[in-house]
């Protein structure tokens, strides 16, 4: 199959590409960039006229509910929505039923997922059994098997000697921890930001002091480990900066933010809106203008969707009961255009930060558009605006606090391995 | 945003919590409340006001004193009453908070009387019962008791009707109470100037200053010349833990003790939602003393609830 996609703007991060180029695909890989190879003759032609072409988009945080939470959303469903959102790459966390601790459940997820082939996935394996946060997994098993890193998905590891040597154990293999920072007793049955909002409803309080004295320790102990620790979902400004200054030492840290902290703040929360249940918590508008800055100055490197399907009836609960999370694959693009153009950002950075940063962070060759590299294209519409609703979402989650908002960047074709996923 | 307590004309569709109810409401509230007064007192004790109407009390959570009130207040009007007790304890996981709602729609219900231990449960079923039926929140988690705001305001008017020139002080357990956010929220809203929480940091909420007070730790500081003392209770499990030491100590440093009183200006009035812990935030003599208004704002709990449930049902015509 050869595929011709014309007179896009491909922007290519990476690469440092934003231009007028035709994309050649061939055998499922990029072929050519602005000229044909000799000889070339296409079985298919994209007309990319007023759009953009750019890599595949990687998501470091995408549950797919399966095994476990089939009720919730299916393998298929969620990877139908990841082509639908021009995703092509995803990167799941281990809180399955069963969760992702032994090598045969990872084996046959990617077994499952290669059969749909919608997008690719990559697994994290759990830190520890059963996240428990006692025992160590077969990490070089689990890697075998194909797990791109170890997380303790949103369990905190309360015992920092277990945590110590977890990350010693990684550093040996020199595998990637993946550890959300939060203070397991510190945000114990919080539910919103402790502030003015949890204030006036009369929720139970997560102090920033959870994520940022939780960060400290991390930093501290890849300090002393010299594991490889990647940081997930920052919530704080603080945070920001004792990153900035980790990275400044050189420690081996990266991080990511998901789309909703660059949007919303505790005020979102409403009249206990319970879309708005999301861990971490939304936080206070300097948060959010911090996690802005960071994410397009760098010190965050990756912009992810964190995308958790929930359904209905665990939505319509009183907010503290209401399960967390929100729907995200066909938001990610949308809320990293819509960030761009609100902080007046090149666009190709916004798409840096949903492709060649967070593919850096997993190690993989993808999310660029290089001759030879995989055929893995998103190629959207960046001027026109959807109304997100809840029965136009492809993913089996409808929770998001965005519906009914006017949202940028619709996308028109996603290409996985140079074969057409998705089509709108 | 939009108001979920209010229709398209501006009028009362729930009272969830006093926050976001403009003051002219507030008052129509309070002038209503007066009216009835009255009715408590004459021989036959009911207006037909929602003859042929159903009230609902349905409490997740186990009250007697704030249901009785309800209930004597929709008898008072002439509804039928229907008392249902979910505790949540035996609320079986089947059956969610909406299923029970909408079993007692389909019973034809007018009015919701609802209390649940979660912050945001009146909201959450207000927003999904049918167009013509009425929510009133009787005490969601920490988050509002709107009828109780009320009263105590309506208390407050009887014994200082000059809200704008009064100090008030609410003291204890800030943190956990529902009872003083909707305080808090009446008084700003009715024009009271100053109003000041005193209590431990520990049961303070961050940030509590952004609702419009002024925050004390100290209580003699934050008693002086004030006009009104308002206490708030401790419940038994917060007395010992990481909240507070011991209940001794509590009494000891927040305990409304007659000594502590004089130093609220001299005709200052005291008020306590009930239950009463005394001993522990407040001394018996103090309690049942001459400055107390502690009855009294029972008994206008009845007037108050009975005019927030004819309002309510009045604004179906619009």
């Amino acid at each position: 199959m050869k595929i011709h996609i014309k007179n896009g703007r491909l922007i290519d991060p990476k690469h440092g590409i934003d231009g007028q180029h035709d994309l050649y695909i061939a055998a499922g890989k990029v072929v050519g960039i602005g000229e044909a190879p000799a000889g070339f003759v296409a079985n298919q032609s994209i007309d990319a006229s007023g759009l953009i072409v750019c890599p595949g988009l990687v998501d470091l945080s995408a549950r797919l509910r399966e095994p476990g939470y089939e009720y919730k959303a299916t393998l298929e469903s969620e990877m139908r929505a990841a082509a639908a959102g021009g995703v092509t790459s995803l990167v799941c966390p281990p809180d399955t039923e069963p969760v992702l601790d032994e090598p045969g459940l990872v084996e046959m997820l990617k077994h499952r997922a290669k059969q749909l082939n919608l997008a690719h996935v990559y697994p994290l394996g759990a830190l520890t059994r059963q996240l428990a946060g006692a025992q160590l997994t077969e990490m070089s098993e689990l890697t075998e098997a194909g797990c791109v890193g170890f997380s303790q998905a949103d369990v905190a590891i309360t015992d920092t000697l277990v945590l110590w040597r977890a990350l010693q154990y990684a550093a040996t293999f020199d595998f990637t921890v993946w550890l959300r920072p939060e203070d397991p007793y510190l945000a114990k049955s919080g539910v919103a930001h402790d502030g003015e909002i949890a204030a006036r409803l009369g929720l139970r309080g997560i102090p920033a002091a959870a994520e940022t004295l939780a960060l400290e320790i991390i930093i501290r102990l890849v300090r002393e480990t010299g594991a490889r620790v990647h940081v997930c979902r920052l919530s704080t400004a603080e945070s920001v900066s004792l990153l900035r200054q980790a990275k400044q030492q050189g420690l081996p840290i990266s991080a990511d933010v998901a789309a909703h902290y660059l949007h919303l703040t505790e005020f979102d929360i409403g009249f206990f809106d319970a879309n708005c249940h999301l861990k971490p918590p939304l936080r206070t508008q300097r948060d959010q203008q911090a996690l802005c800055a960071g994410l397009a100055d760098g010190t965050i490197d990756a912009l992810c969707s964190d995308h958790a399907p929930v359904d209905d009836d665990a939505k319509l609960l009183p907010f503290a009961e209401a399960e967390v999370g929100a729907t995200g694959l066909e938001l990610l693009l949308p809320l990293a255009v819509k960030w761009a153009q609100d902080r007046q950002l090149a666009l190709s950075t916004a798409i840096a930060s949903i492709t060649s940063r967070p593919a850096a962070i997993i190690g993989l060759d993808a999310g660029h558009l290089g001759l030879g590299a995989v055929a893995d294209v998103c190629v959207f519409d960046p001027a026109q605006y959807r109304r997100i609703e809840a029965k136009s979402l492809i993913s089996q989650g409808k929770n998001t606090p965005f519906i009914g908002m006017e949202l940028p960047g619709v996308v028109r074709y996603t290409l996985l391995q140079g074969q057409l996923v998705h089509q709108a | 945003m939009h108001n979920p307590q209010l229709n398209k004309d501006g009028k009362l569709k729930h009272l969830l919590s006093i926050e976001g109810l403009p003051r002219a409401i507030l008052n129509q509230i309070l002038d209503t409340a007066e009216s009835f007064t009255g009715v408590s007192e004459r021989e036959v004790k009911k207006v037909p006001l929602l003859r042929g109407k159903t009230v609902c009390n349905i409490f997740f959570e186990n009250s007697t004193r704030t249901r009785t009130t309800f209930e004597i207040a929709a008898k008072r009007l002439s509804a039928d009453v229907l008392n249902l007790n979910v505790s949540t304890s035996s609320q079986s996981k089947g059956e969610t908070i909406l299923d029970t709602v909408d079993n007692l729609t389909a019973m034809h219900a007018d009015m919701f009387v609802v209390r649940h231990s979660q912050s945001g449960a009146a909201h959450l079923i207000a927003r999904h019962v049918a167009p013509h039926v009425h929510v009133v929140n009787a005490g969601d988690g920490r988050h509002a008791h709107p009828t109780q705001g009320l009263l105590d305001m309506f208390t407050i008017r009887r014994y200082k009707p000059d809200m704008h020139n009064l100090r008030v002080a609410i003291i204890g357990d800030v943190l956990h109470s529902r009872v003083a956010r909707s305080e808090i929220h009446a008084l700003t809203t009715l024009g009271v100037p100053e109003v000041r929480v005193i209590a431990p940091k520990t049961l303070l909420p961050q940030d509590v200053e952004k609702l419009g007070v002024q925050v004390y730790h100290d209580m003699r500081a934050g008693l002086k010349d004030v006009d009104v003392v308002m206490m708030l209770r401790l419940q038994n499990e917060r007395m010992s833990g990481s909240l507070l030491p011991s209940a001794q100590e509590y009494f000891k440093c927040f305990g409304l003790t007659q000594e502590k009183l004089a130093l609220a200006k001299p005709d200052a009035i005291v008020m306590h939602p009930g239950p009463m812990n005394r001993g522990v935030e407040i001394d018996s003599a103090v309690a049942d003393g001459m400055q107390s208004v502690i009855l009294p704002q029972v008994t206008y709990g009845i007037a108050v609830r009975m005019a927030v449930m004819s309002i309510l049902a009045g604004s179906n015509d619009a």
